[in-house]
């Protein structure tokens, strides 16, 4: 059962990884149109080059 | 589940009418948004995208399809009433939203702090959830009792982070002595944590860190759904720009000058000009015009205007300047007096109360009672505090509302979301269920039913000479009737004649020399015709007799279908208009509209609005003038166009965000579908718990059962609400 000492730290921190990238998105304001971004997708606007 | 559904939206429609403007600095770059009801697939993403960024002087557009609003930052001379016709000419319908009160929202405060708590919740029950499993399939011992303690170390924090909206709001209402959804949801939480530790401590087999984690995340989800739904509509519906003027132009000594219409006082002169609202109510001192009183009265026909009438704040004036003296300002306004008819009107509203509330009120009493009876039962009959306050802590995680809290919001959720796409806004939490009820509608016509904006009736009458004389002079006007007059014309290809000399006889109507004869559009008695009960231009040349160009009001797109789908439905319909008996008859006529009540006042209409209500009806009034807001304020439940004054959208429950008026109709099947999902869901919850409460007051329930339970009648309210879609 040694095996738990890493396994329950690496679990405990890939779950604070997910959580840290969740809260990055918030902040991000990745989540103001996700109707919008559903469709933007689909556009073959800015396809060859990057939005300046 | 209760406490925070205060909103001060509805506080008072005066003072909302006329704001004061904010001092703000005059930014390098201004920041326009536009609301665009009619967009719904990428192809009009791109193509409003397309057309704004064409624009001189915008710098970047980007449309928000969630919201269906367009967020333009251009050059500072850039203004929306300039982009309003590029998009309106690509064929996208576009109003303009106040960025002034768009930036408070825009940095959404308590829902990004929903949305944290909401992570942290479940980034933490997933975790303790993993070592529950474990505990769950066999971890024993110090295996087990370490798992505890993790457990315990991630729960404890976490809860005091995520759980903190039902901490306030249970402590607010037990502080009044009260009780709401939220005490026994903390009671819950609180001693599962409690117990919960103490067995770790004596390693004991049970700990119900995972269910008090997982019933916040699911509370979460639910509060927060809630918080969206009413984010949306409130955000959009406040935002659309006030039509009142908030400034005005006052003459000191033959000088003009600005003001806020707050600063004026009684016996000040205000200039306004033609296409103004009248800020103030007061007296014509010098200047001739016509004035539209169609939002506060309903009447359509221009009124003539002169020296010596008597003018009311939210009156439009037409063609000439016109000089007022004040004679009432602020509260002793008309407007403001309409305000209080509202005041009075909307006491009855609040009497209705939510089916949460009616289940809230059952349910937590009930639950309190439960647990304690188990707690008593199990102390008396074993003697052992710790098994007695094991199975309490049970009784009332099992019993807790994870899918009461979440039948409501994910019900409304789905049903805003499905009414939002046809372009409605649910400004109301309860609007829903109240539309759900309506069994007699009653329509405004002037605005409401009809677009409030003339349409030419006999084109075909006139020969082609009267046309275009009348076209070249109805050009120099922006009278609506001239307006509507020229555009009829050029949609018929017809060329305006060449008319010289053509001047605007403010009052009157336009006057012009044609091959050298005098030629004048305008009112009956100036032009010689005879006074009709239709509206009408009349036509001149010299030595002609007159002759009239009638007008109707156009049809607003989709009254027609709304009309009969109300009417297939069996629901009685009732048209309410301040204007004339004959252009409501005819209507009526048209419309297919039985009952109708023409030439009403304001209080008429509140008044016959609330007799209906007394006699057990539950009326849906739709309407948009000044004179409809306490009709609407006394109404079971309202909707005003996103056309219609301030005071009337405050007042009512939903806003329609297009021209169209045929999604009223459908948004009472989506209500009466969403209320009967709302009562399902209740009935799931109810089953779920007749099921579970035996066991675990008989001491059967072990963490395992509890989280199975939870999880699937959260899920089976949620996958039922989501049918409505």
């Amino acid at each position: 059962m040694e095996v738990l000492a890493y396994l329950i730290p690496i679990s405990l921190f890939l779950g604070g990884v997910g959580l840290v990238a969740f809260v990055y998105t918030v902040r991000s304001n990745q989540y103001e149109d996700p109707e919008g971004d559903a469709r933007r997708i689909l556009s073959d606007e800015w396809d060859d080059k990057p939005k300046p | 589940m209760t406490a925070q559904l205060s909103s001060g939206t509805a506080a008072c429609p005066g003072c909302i009418a006329t704001p004061a403007e904010p001092a703000r600095p005059v930014p390098e770059d201004v920041q326009i948004a536009l609301s665009l009801p009619g967009i719904h697939c990428s192809a009009c993403i791109s193509n409003v995208e397309r057309e704004l960024n064409a624009h001189p002087g915008v710098e970047d557009a980007r449309v928000n399809l969630t919201l269906k609003r367009a967020m333009v930052k251009a050059a500072p001379d850039i203004r929306a009433v300039d982009l309003i016709p590029v998009l309106e000419h690509a064929g996208y319908e576009a109003h303009e939203l106040d960025p002034g009160a768009l930036s408070a929202t825009q940095s959404d405060k308590a829902g990004r702090d929903l949305l944290m708590r909401l992570a942290v919740a479940g980034f933490a029950s997933m975790n303790v959830m993993l070592l529950s499993v474990s505990v769950w399939s066999g971890a024993t011992d110090a295996t087990r009792d370490m798992f505890h303690w993790i457990s315990a170390a991630i729960a404890l924090p976490a809860i005091a982070f995520s759980a903190q909206p039902f901490f306030a709001n249970a402590w607010s209402a037990l502080r009044v002595r009260r009780l709401n959804m939220d005490v026994p949801i903390v009671l819950a939480i609180l001693l599962a944590l409690v117990t919960s530790l103490w067995e770790t401590a004596l390693s004991g087999k049970h700990a119900y860190f995972d269910a008090a984690l997982t019933l916040t995340f699911f509370l979460l989800a639910g509060r927060y759904l809630d918080y969206r739904t009413r984010a949306a509509a409130r955000s959009a519906a406040e935002e659309l720009t006030a039509l009142e003027v908030p400034r005005a132009i006052r003459m000191v000594n033959g000088v003009e000058e600005e003001v806020s219409v707050s600063n004026l006082v009684v016996g000040d002169l205000i200039l306004v000009r033609p296409g103004g609202r009248m800020p103030v109510d007061g007296e014509i001192v010098s200047g001739k015009s016509e004035l539209d009183r169609s939002l506060l009265t309903g009447e359509t026909l221009p009124v003539f205007a002169e020296a010596g009438l008597a003018v009311s704040a939210g009156e439009v004036n037409l063609t000439g300047p016109l000089t007022i003296r004040t004679t009432a300002v602020g509260e002793d306004t008309s407007l403001h007096r309409m305000a209080d008819l509202v005041a009075i009107a909307e006491s009855g509203r609040s009497r209705y109360t939510s089916l949460a509330d009616k289940a809230a009120k059952l349910y937590a009493p009930g639950v309190h009672i439960l647990s304690a009876l188990s707690f008593l039962g199990w102390y008396i009959y074993s003697g052992d505090i710790r098994t007695a306050l094991n199975i309490a802590a049970a009784v009332l995680i099992i019993t807790c509302p994870c899918a009461l809290g979440l039948a409501v919001p994910a019900v409304t959720t789905a049903a805003s979301g499905r009414l939002f796409r046809k372009g409605m806004l649910i400004k109301h939490t309860t609007a829903l269920e109240r539309l759900a009820e309506v069994d007699t509608v009653v329509f405004d016509k002037t605005g409401t039913l009809t677009s409030g904006a003339p349409e030419l009736t006999n084109l075909g009458d006139h020969s082609r000479t009267n046309l275009e004389v009348a076209s070249a002079l109805a050009e120099a006007s922006s009278h609506p009737l001239s307006v509507s007059l020229a555009k009829s014309a050029r949609d018929a290809g017809i060329k305006p004649a060449r008319v010289e000399a053509v001047v605007e006889v403010p009052g009157y109507g336009t006057e012009g020399t044609y091959h050298g004869k005098r030629v004048r559009l305008g009112r009956a008695g100036w032009t010689g015709g005879a006074e009709g009960d239709q509206t009408a231009a009349w036509l001149a040349i010299a030595d002609q007799a007159p002759v009239s160009f009638l007008f109707s009001d156009a049809l607003r797109p989709g009254a027609a279908e709304a009309v009969r789908a109300f009417r297939d439905a069996g629901k009685d319909v009732i048209l309410i208009s301040g204007d004339t008996r004959g252009a409501v008859q005819s209507l009526a006529k048209k419309l297919g509209i039985d009952t109708w009540i023409s030439e009403a006042l304001p209080h008429d209409k509140a008044a016959r609005v609330q007799d209906l209500s007394e006699q057990g009806r539950h009326v849906l009034m739709v309407g948009d003038g000044l004179n409809d807001t306490a009709a609407l304020a006394a109404a079971h439940v309202s909707i005003s166009p996103a056309s219609a004054l301030d005071a009337a959208r405050v007042a009512s429950d939903i806003v329609l965000l297009g021209n169209d008026l045929s999604p009223i109709a459908d948004a009472c099947d989506t209500a009466v579908k969403a209320t009967k999902r709302i009562r399902e869901n209740f009935r799931i919850a109810t089953v779920y718990n007749i099921i579970a409460v035996p066991l675990a007051v008989a001491g059967l329930a072990t963490p395992l059962i509890a989280a199975l339970a939870m999880s699937t009648s959260s899920i089976t309210v949620s996958l039922n609400a989501l049918r409505l879609r």
